[in-house]
């Protein structure tokens, strides 16, 4: 049995301990924000204009923004103008701008926590259908690592509950994450009514969304709770495979669940914040982008248990497999995010490219270079079949595409909520420790709790027997070969 | 002639077959040939085979193909018959790449594919109308043939033959 080691128990606690400090700080920190703040940050962007990309174009129509405010600008040189203009003629349209940037600034905390609580949990999710689809497709490579997934998806009750939190608070509009829950968005007599959000009100309205939340997690975390207590009943029952083909069954009608409820979360918790956009195939570009995170992850905790010996019968062919799916939905992810956005360019219907407008100008760099992150890094370096096989270089690997991954999230979230005022620094800095943090303490802690094998499953002798022909194991001759 | 005659050991198993190649490896006999159904995994290994270079060729076709997409749609759509794509007439290929990356990448896989399966046969020398290879038409359908020269060891590769567990072993005159 593995023992969950104090030294990881207190690294897992002190991140827990930094990022809930560090959040709290943030949060203290824009609850004393005040106008002149907005103002602050307004004149700082447009004296700087975020880094070298904007202060190019915005040179040559500096001395022309003073009285041709018709100029086509980008974004910020607009707001710098408008500004402008309004300091001279209409104070109060000023200010209307500055109280919007104040949300923006205020709303960044809860953005970063956010970010960081989707991401985790998405990716422990992903792990749990991951997970599922064994079971469904009866793979016999990955049994000796079924307990690993397992263990990761301990994870999903307590990002759950976080989540339901997070989204009360935004329907009880003390937070501002989404901005069709906002007063008035769809009453036509106030000056904020919006024709179009009502017009999808059957969708968007709080009661929905609350609900529909709500069932998401449920559906997921009652197949966890109940695969999980199949899958270590399976292990003594040594009933000829009934309670096995009971998981099965399980599995099954979780899949069917999850796909369905999948797509509408994805619509629900971050198409919402994007109210008057949308893409049709949004759902799947948001689980490819979770899906090769949680396989990411499933390697590196298996790659560490595996360092601590606590996993028996696993080789090198069950990493070379973990590493061959990170590179496959790897491209897959790119396809996807490809495909979306050739379409929306292609089409070139102002309701569809503001989504890609907003990126391309205020996020330009994490923007693209997410792209190289999750798709040139992983090719370049995850296509050799020796390399699949090294753990330091699925470590590498998986460091960048989590890292490329996260910033995906990123910028799925952030130009919605804060548009042009990101940045990254404490309160993101604190979210992603506070959420690593709970996932070594839930993970390590599950899976020190259960026989780290699957000792009922029938396909076990498959997987501990398991060996890609194309590669050799370390610490055995070529002998052995089958 | 004693130099043309060879040896066929028949086996019906495909683990049996790749056990029996490590056993005549180890025992320093030169394996001229192994005919089988379906292919064997890991067993180019145990022959002792250099790696195939097929993956090099395969990434220089698919660079061909890329290269032709590139050509060939900058010759098409701008060159040749300048065409508005998507109501944006800048008439640049960088400009409308994004509508050219399908093509690209399709005609990289298209060529990568084709010209792959064709350096195959070439390299197999499996070209139309040519006469099967293969010794006994068996091999084709449930038994894997090895194929060992005989140099004045017909009675040792015999008996050792038929320990890895063969089904039949012929002697046979190779013309």
């Amino acid at each position: 049995m593995y023992q969950f080691s104090g030294r990881l128990k207190t690294l897992s606690l002190a991140l827990i301990v930094l990022g809930f400090v560090g959040m709290a700080f943030s949060f203290y920190n824009s609850s004393q924000l005040s106008l002149e703040d907005a103002k602050h940050a307004i004149e700082a962007a447009n004296s700087d204009a975020h880094g070298g990309t904007h202060g190019e174009v915005a040179s040559p129509h500096a001395a022309e923004a003073s009285h041709d405010t018709h100029v086509v600008k980008t974004d910020k040189q607009a707001h710098a103008a408008m500004i402008h203009a309004s300091e001279d003629h209409d104070t109060s349209h000023g200010d209307e701008h500055a109280t919007h940037v104040l949300h923006q600034l205020q709303n960044r905390p809860w953005s970063a926590f956010y970010v960081a609580l989707f991401f985790s949990l998405g990716l422990t999710l992903l792990v749990l259908t991951f997970y599922a689809i064994q079971r469904v497709a009866q793979v016999g490579w990955s049994v000796v690592i079924l307990r690993v997934m397992e263990a990761i998806t301990a994870n999903l009750l307590p990002v759950s509950i976080i989540m339901i939190v997070v989204l009360a608070a935004s329907v009880m509009h003390i937070n501002h994450l989404f901005p069709w829950m906002a007063e008035g968005v769809f009453d036509p007599e106030s000056d904020k009514y919006d024709a179009i959000i009502d017009g999808k009100s059957m969708w968007m309205n709080s009661t929905g969304f609350m609900l529909r939340s709500i069932a998401y997690l449920v559906i997921w975390n009652a197949y966890r709770f109940l695969i999980r207590k199949g899958s270590i009943k399976e292990d003594t029952s040594n009933d000829g495979n009934k309670t096995y083909k009971k998981n099965y069954n399980m599995s099954v009608i979780f899949l069917f669940l999850f796909m369905i409820t999948e797509s509408m979360m994805s619509w629900d918790w971050i198409m919402g914040l994007d109210p008057h956009w949308f893409s049709t195939l949004f759902g799947w570009y948001v689980l490819a982008t979770l899906l090769v995170s949680a396989l990411t992850v499933i390697a590196f905790v298996t790659i560490y248990l595996r360092s601590k010996n606590a996993l028996p019968g696993i080789n090198d062919s069950h990493i070379h497999d973990l590493a061959k799916f990170m590179f496959g939905f790897s491209v897959f992810w790119t396809y996807l995010w490809f495909s979306q956005f050739m379409l929306i360019w292609y089409a070139d219907i102002p309701e569809e490219t503001t989504y890609f407008v907003a990126r391309f100008t205020e996020y330009k760099l994490p923007f693209l270079g997410m792209v190289v992150m999750n798709f040139v890094f992983p090719i370049l370096l995850l296509i050799n079949s020796d390399f699949k096989s090294k753990p330091w270089f699925v470590f590498i690997g998986g460091a960048v595409i989590l890292m490329g991954h996260y910033v995906d999230v990123f910028v799925m979230i952030m130009p919605s909520t804060v548009g042009a005022q990101w940045s990254f620094g404490i309160p993101e800095l604190s979210a992603i420790f506070f959420f690593v943090g709970l996932f070594i303490y839930t993970t390590f802690s599950a899976f020190a709790k259960a026989n780290p094998i699957t000792k009922g499953n029938p396909f076990l002798k498959e997987s501990e027997h398991f060996h890609y022909y194309n590669i050799e194991h370390t610490g055995e001759g070529s002998g052995d070969h089958h | 002639m004693e130099s043309s005659k060879v040896i066929h050991a028949f086996y019906t198993d495909d683990e049996v077959l790749l056990d029996a190649v490590k056993t005549v490896k180890a025992a320093h006999h030169h394996i001229e040939e192994v005919f089988c159904p379906f292919p064997v995994h890991g067993l180019d290994k145990a022959m002792g085979l250099a790696p195939t270079r097929l993956a090099i060729t395969a990434f220089m076709y698919g660079i061909t193909g890329l290269g032709f997409a590139i050509w060939m749609t900058n010759y098409m759509m701008i060159d040749n018959w300048p065409q508005d794509i998507g109501g944006k007439p800048s008439f640049s290929w960088v400009e409308n790449m994004p509508a050219f990356v399908p093509i690209m990448f399709e005609l990289t896989v298209f060529f990568a594919a084709h010209l792959m399966v064709i350096t195959f046969y070439m390299r197999s020398r499996i070209w139309p109308f040519k006469d099967a290879e293969n010794p006994d038409p068996r091999t084709t359908d449930d038994h894997f043939l090895m194929e060992i020269p005989v140099h004045n060891n017909e009675a040792e590769l015999t008996s050792l033959l038929s320990e890895t567990g063969a089904v039949e072993i012929n002697v046979v005159d190779k013309h």
